[in-house]
């Protein structure tokens, strides 16, 4: 059974957001889409500084498998990217909630979380 | 969906079950990519009692096989080998690619895909009938492929063969063949499903590791393998899907299905070659490519766990330069066209 840790919040496809102390958003994909996906070979990440909308499609995972679109759960402004993937992706397969994180956002109205599913929410949604 | 008898064995050993033609099958148990680096370096077993298998009874099977097929069944007729044909309309057009097995004495057994059975099963019985041959479709049979540079050492317990390439050895009620669809040293064991499922516990009780559909996807196009429906199809003939060698000819007085069709046609003004590329992404099946004089579409395309890199296989047209170019997600992508046996090429 896929793992749903319950700090987290979540979007239907399959993308976290954890709120941090500094009041920035780390976001990465749950472990029931890298099971879905397989082995990942490719990520593409969003460019630091790059304005992003909730649910709008910021960063692209490739299995291989499948191409898939990584929405943001969030409006803001990336701050930061997870670099190490460009080069081990295979880290979201083994990682997804920890080391395998995509990036992070300055969110621009954090009461926004508000509409993202929580743990228990996600994971009867991902069963169906 | 249909399940084989091996189903249960999948479900518990973390076997992600998916639905492939109808087949409730593993595409993997855990990581693809691990499975098909076992299969390079050491050894795995598939479990492929999805595909379909039929054994010929009474008649004339040598002249049936002659008429069914292009390759030409005369050449394994001095032993217990194994012949791959393409299996063709009267238009040349592929139905389907077979495993043509000589058992001894004239007799025969195909192993087809699993989604064309029903197709080939009333094509067989309607052709076969015509020489007095009856066509058995086996429903209970067990195909398992043990595959790697390790397959002979760890069947030895079990079975101590010396097998050159393609040839069988028989006992009353197991078939084994040294064939695959990997590219590496490996043998394909058919039997019942009883006696499947005793060889199946004994290989796993040698800890080796079951290998899911996905993995026999990438081994295949590293090994430069055509996948039915999607490499080829029935709008394809044998000189576009890089099958000349199958069209045997060098009898002129055979007739055999589609040899009209394909002697109109002499070539394809199409081919099938490999292509790969250095840059990041996969280009998959459907995308268009393109070069200087030329163009055409990507048939099967994946990340090579082997080399590393995007490869797959594209029909464009026959005269064409080293490289040409393709679009991935708005990204212009360069292509380097080779044969598309890429353990060969790319080593």
């Amino acid at each position: 059974m896929a793992e749903v840790p319950s700090n987290l919040k979540f979007l239907e496809s399959h993308e976290w957001a954890r709120l941090e102390e500094d009041g920035t958003v780390t976001v990465g994909i749950s472990d029931h889409a890298q099971e879905l996906l397989g082995d990942i070979v490719f990520v593409e990440l969003p460019d630091i500084g790059k304005e992003v909308t909730q649910s709008g499609d910021t960063a692209i995972v490739e299995s291989v498998k499948a191409a898939s679109d990584v929405y943001s759960p969030l409006s803001g402004e990336i701050t930061e990217i997870n670099e190490t993937l460009i080069d081990n992706p295979e880290i979201i397969n083994t990682s997804p909630y920890d080391s395998g994180w995509f990036f992070k956002i300055k969110p621009q109205d954090i009461n926004e979380m508000d509409k993202l599913l929580d743990a228990k929410a996600y994971e009867s949604a991902s069963e169906s | 969906m249909k399940r084989t008898y091996l189903n249960e064995f999948h479900l518990k050993n973390n076997g992600h079950l998916v639905d492939f033609a109808g087949w409730e099958m593993p595409i993997n148990y855990g990581s693809q990519i691990n499975e098909h680096n076992l299969v390079r370096t050491n050894v795995g077993i598939f479990d492929v009692s999805h595909m379909a298998v039929f054994d010929f009874l009474g008649g004339n099977q040598v002249e049936f096989l002659k008429y069914l097929i292009p390759n030409d069944v005369t050449k394994i007729l001095d032993s217990k080998r194994a012949l791959y044909s393409p299996l063709l309309n009267e238009e040349g057009g592929i139905l389907d690619d077979l495993i043509i097995y000589h058992l001894g004495n004239n007799k025969f057994r195909i192993i087809s895909n699993c989604a064309t059975r029903e197709q080939n099963y009333a094509w067989f019985k309607k052709i076969a009938l015509e020489f007095g041959v009856d066509t058995n479709f086996k429903s209970d049979a067990s195909i398992i492929a043990l595959q790697g540079p390790n397959t002979l050492k760890e069947i030895s317990g079990l079975y101590d063969l010396k097998l050159e390439k393609f040839h069988l050895y028989q006992d009353d009620d197991v078939m084994i063949a040294r064939t695959g669809y990997t590219g590496e040293s490996g043998i394909e064991i058919v039997s019942n499903a009883n006696k499947g499922m005793e060889i199946w516990k004994y290989l796993i009780s040698k800890d080796i590791q079951p290998i899911g559909l996905a993995a026999r996807d990438t081994l295949r196009l590293e090994a430069g393998f055509n996948l039915y429906g999607s490499d080829m199809t029935i709008k394809n003939n044998p000189y576009d899907s890089n099958l000349e060698w199958t069209v045997d000819h060098r009898d002129e007085n055979r007739d055999y299905i589609g040899k009209r069709a394909l002697l109109d046609l002499k070539e394809s003004k199409q081919c099938l070659v490999g292509f790969y590329t250095k840059e990041r992404g996969v280009l998959r099946s459907g995308t268009k490519v393109s070069f200087d004089g030329g163009e055409g579409e990507i048939t099967s395309g994946t990340w090579s766990p082997t080399f590393k890199k995007n490869i797959g296989f594209c029909r464009i047209t026959k005269t064409y330069p080293k490289t040409g170019k393709s679009i991935l997600r708005d990204k212009e992508i360069n292509l380097h066209f080779c044969e598309t046996n890429f353990l060969k090429y790319l080593k």
